[in-house]
């Protein structure tokens, strides 16, 4: 038999490959679930991971797709270094997108100048104001954010599937649930010729060196770790908690907010009723995947994007359901949760105690 | 024919170990360790912080399992894979950390610590029978939450002697004693071995070995460095053998030139902030520029609440309380504090003083400057600084703070502290668990910084260190301070009659009053 047995202290080196074992076992798991479809899983296979990554527009649109995931997750991973606990960037993504279109729709087609950066500003309001809900109940009432940032996740969603019914509804949009279209003033600018590939990818790819610096060299970040470590040193060197969590949830509700913003005035180009894929939510898992790093997270974000892409591809080509992308989604994180025991833990074969080492020499 | 050996010898000895070793990862913790406890005797088990005791005391009890050697129980092979098997022994342990459930009364705390207990009308009468023939004085139909340190662990030692424990393991009991205290303990245990049950008795304060038990079997980095009898050889022997060299002298304070008052307490009173806490009662006290103030008491008696006002953790509404070299300081926070001058040592070291997995460089920023961005090369540079002034044994200042032993690790914390020459030094159990070789070095540090000019106050459960380095002591209990006295004049036993407190008796006859 094999029992479980705690290491002296957390590898490192699982540390970081158990997101790569995490995704090869998911790869495997999918094959099989395809064939237990009746789909070839090979064929599945590339179609899903390989495919997606030949051509410029493909990998554009997996750079596209990156973006707010990136974004997210980054807010997420800050928060996670101080044991802060966003897990309502969909909301926040939302706000930002709905206060970002107020901007677009009022301002928008009338040749300002400053129209896209108020805009985008706005957006990153939304979601800091979306955030700071939170971070006023956690640090006046002590209300835990895993539960206020979710339930503020559905207002959101409530107030934009409002929005779109009613009062911004496009009136020319044929009773469609959507707003005008955006003017050319506020929309995202491309970055890629004959791609969808816009600015705001260029920003998020700023974001990842920034983050690092900021969790690295900057005694703020210190001070973020220090409280998630060690909320007892923190106290020692008189950190403030109740700062560190406004701190934590306000950056992250804004990298959200942009994240919204750009998805609304880049590859939408209007106010939908639903304006992302769940990618606040899958951005907590590759806040994980990558290991709370800014860089992993650029790695993951990447690979996050292809699971959507791939999924995309799946039913296009197979007919397989639409589920498929969040199936594949949980099997990444079933396995990362299931491989990182293995970080503080070994497998060791062989009974538990030892056989008694025979009699006593002088009895 | 061979001659009839006398009947000692026939008797086996009630716990042999043989050749134990066990090894985590690549630390070898027991190393061919042996030991025998006889019938009814009191053995001590001496070592260093890490020398391998609670390792080898685990193995005995069934918490863990050894990589190899034997062990024999009244002259019989077993295994003790659990401590329930160790239990069905008739072994009992006292740890040294208690397990009790604060909100229910001994009774039930001891029924849940017993494999079959009896019911509770039998079981409260079988814990006054016990508690009056040992002198173990707790009433079953208390709550635990209104017991001292001391009641608890009778309680603790009450437990294993319902079950009738024939090897009695006891980790550092005294630790939160006071000294009357640990002398009813101690002629307690007395009795239980002249009634036959043998006593493990795991401590690393060699005057109590020395007064109570009859073997010591000394532990030194895993491995066993012998047995001797405490009874006939001296404590600096036994020192010794623990450590392994001879020990070097401490020099006494000298009577210090004291300048101006640098910390004052104006009649501080303060609410817990817990519901277990302890609240402060009109504390006050002033301690002068190159002067060294202890705080004696037990543990549990406010010394947290105080420390926790005195550093910034905890604010006072008043300013003018609190005086930080002459400031009123209140209500200003740790950082605040810091720059007026205060240092502090907090009694963990790990969570606290530093922080586990971040770099030795990295825990110099949490008592330190707050630059904006950090500087790693010049952080890296003072690490080094400290780590080679005060010796601390590291791989250098990229080494994780959990690295370190408990004893390098304080030495870098105290040298953290101290190298920019605070005029205040607030320090908190600044010896604790830690090898006696560290220990004389931050004593030594404390008294030079002392002597430049820094006042400093230690608040420590170690009677013997305060009367060894401080010009005063104060004794704090029930979160009122008594005026201190000068170490010079006090007396252990004084200090020991307002430790044990004297609202102690007033204190149980409010708890007995029916609601």
């Amino acid at each position: 038999m094999f029992r479980l047995e705690a290491r002296q202290s957390p590898s490192r080196a699982m540390f970081w490959l158990s997101p790569l074992v995490a995704v090869v076992l998911s790869l495997v798991a999918s094959a099989i679930i395809f064939a237990l479809l009746g789909k070839p899983p090979v064929a599945a296979l590339r179609i899903m991971v390989v495919d997606p990554l030949v051509g410029l527009n493909n990998l554009a649109e997996l750079a596209l797709k990156a973006t707010p995931l990136l974004l997210c997750a980054i807010g997420i991973a800050i928060g996670c270094r101080a044991n802060v606990w966003n897990i309502g960037a969909e909301g926040q993504l939302t706000l930002g997108g709905i206060c970002g279109s107020w901007v677009a729709l009022n301002f928008g087609g009338a040749g300002h100048v400053w129209a896209l950066p108020l805009m985008l500003l706005a957006g990153i309001a939304g979601g800091v104001l979306w955030a700071a809900i939170p971070a006023f109940l956690r640090t006046r009432f002590n209300a835990h954010e895993i539960l206020t940032t979710l339930m503020l996740t559905y207002v959101a969603l409530h107030l934009l599937g409002y929005l779109v019914r009613g009062p911004w509804r496009d009136p020319a949009g044929f009773n469609f649930p959507q707003s005008k279209t955006f003017a050319d003033d506020v929309s995202m600018p491309i970055i890629l010729p004959t791609t969808r590939l816009h600015l705001g990818a260029l920003v998020a790819l700023l974001v990842v060196p920034a983050a690092a610096f900021l969790m690295r060299r900057t005694f703020a970040g210190y001070r973020i770790r220090v409280v998630g470590l060690a909320p007892g040193a923190a106290r020692y060197a008189g950190f403030s908690q109740k700062r560190v969590v406004w701190l934590c949830l306000l950056l992250s509700g804004g990298l959200a907010g942009f994240a919204g913003i750009c998805e609304v005035a880049g590859p939408l180009g209007q106010l939908q009723p639903t304006i992302s894929p769940g990618y606040g939510f899958a951005a907590i898992i590759v806040a994980y995947l990558g290991r709370l790093d800014p860089w992993g997270i650029l790695a993951a974000s990447l690979l996050m994007a292809l699971i959507y892409i791939g999924g995309d591809a799946l039913q296009v080509s197979l007919q397989m359901p639409t589920a498929m992308s969040g199936v594949i989604q949980g099997l990444v994180l079933f396995f990362l949760l299931g491989m990182d025991l293995f970080i503080g833990f070994q497998f060791r074969f062989g009974r538990r105690s030892p056989k008694p080492v025979g009699q006593l020499a002088d009895a | 024919m061979a001659a009839i050996p006398p009947l000692s010898d026939t008797l086996p000895a009630r716990l042999t170990l043989r050749g134990i070793s066990k090894t985590y990862g690549s630390n070898r913790a027991n190393d061919g360790i042996d030991l025998t406890v006889g019938a009814g005797e009191i053995h001590a088990l001496l070592g260093e912080n890490g020398a391998g005791k609670s390792t080898l005391v685990k193995i005995i009890y069934g918490v863990t399992q050894p990589d190899a050697g034997a062990i024999t129980w009244d002259g019989q092979p077993v295994q003790i894979n659990t401590p329930h098997a160790a239990r069905a022994l008739g072994i009992g342990m006292v740890f040294q950390h208690f397990s009790l459930f604060e909100s229910l009364t001994v009774a039930e705390n001891i029924a849940l610590g017993l494999d079959h207990p009896p019911p509770m009308a039998e079981l409260a009468a079988r814990i006054g029978e016990m508690s009056a023939r040992y002198g173990l004085a707790v009433t079953a139909g208390r709550h635990v939450h209104h017991l001292s340190v001391g009641e608890r662990q009778r309680v603790e030692i009450l437990r294993c002697l319902l079950q009738s424990p024939r090897l009695l393991i006891l980790d550092e009991p005294t630790a939160v004693l006071t000294p009357q205290e640990a002398d009813n303990l101690a002629a307690m245990l007395r009795l239980l071995a002249a009634e036959g049950c043998s006593i493990l008795y795991i401590s690393h304060k060699l005057e109590e070995v020395t007064a109570l038990c009859e073997a010591a079997t000394v532990l030194r980095a895993g491995r066993g460095v012998g047995t001797a009898d405490p009874r006939q050889v001296s404590g600096q022997a036994l020192a010794e053998m623990m450590v392994g060299s001879a020990l070097p002298e401490v020099a006494r304070p000298t009577a210090a030139e004291l300048g101006p008052v640098c910390l004052e307490l104006a009649g501080l009173s303060l609410e817990p902030d817990s519901p277990f806490g302890t609240a402060l009662r009109d504390i006050s006290f002033r301690l002068r520029e190159g002067e060294i103030l202890g705080i004696a008491g037990v543990a549990g008696n406010g010394q947290t609440e105080l420390l926790a006002a005195l550093s910034g953790e905890r604010l006072v509404a008043q300013p003018e309380i609190v005086h930080i070299a002459g400031k009123a300081a209140g209500n200003l926070g740790p950082t605040a504090r810091r720059r007026l001058g205060l240092a502090f040592i907090p009694e963990e070291r790990i969570g606290r003083g530093a922080v586990g997995p971040m770099t030795l460089a990295e825990n110099l920023l949490l008592s330190g400057e707050s630059p904006l961005v950090i500087h790693r090369g010049r952080l890296l540079k003072r690490a080094l600084a400290v780590i080679k002034r005060f010796g601390v044994r590291a791989s250098g200042a990229a080494a994780a703070a959990s690295s370190l032993s408990g004893g390098n690790l304080q030495k870098y914390i105290v040298g953290r502290e101290i190298a920019d020459r605070p005029r205040v030094l607030l320090a908190a159990h600044p010896t604790w668990g830690v090898d006696i070789g560290a220990a004389l070095a931050i004593r030594k540090a404390i008294l030079a910084l002392a002597a430049k000019g820094t006042g400093v106050l230690i608040v420590s459960e170690d009677l013997s260190e305060l009367f060894e380095i401080t010009h005063r002591i104060a004794v704090l209990s029930e979160g009122r301070l008594f005026p201190p006295m000068a170490t010079a004049n006090a007396s252990i036993e004084t200090v020991g009659q307002q430790m044990g407190g004297l609202h102690g008796a007033e204190k149980l006859e409010a708890d007995l009053v029916p609601a």
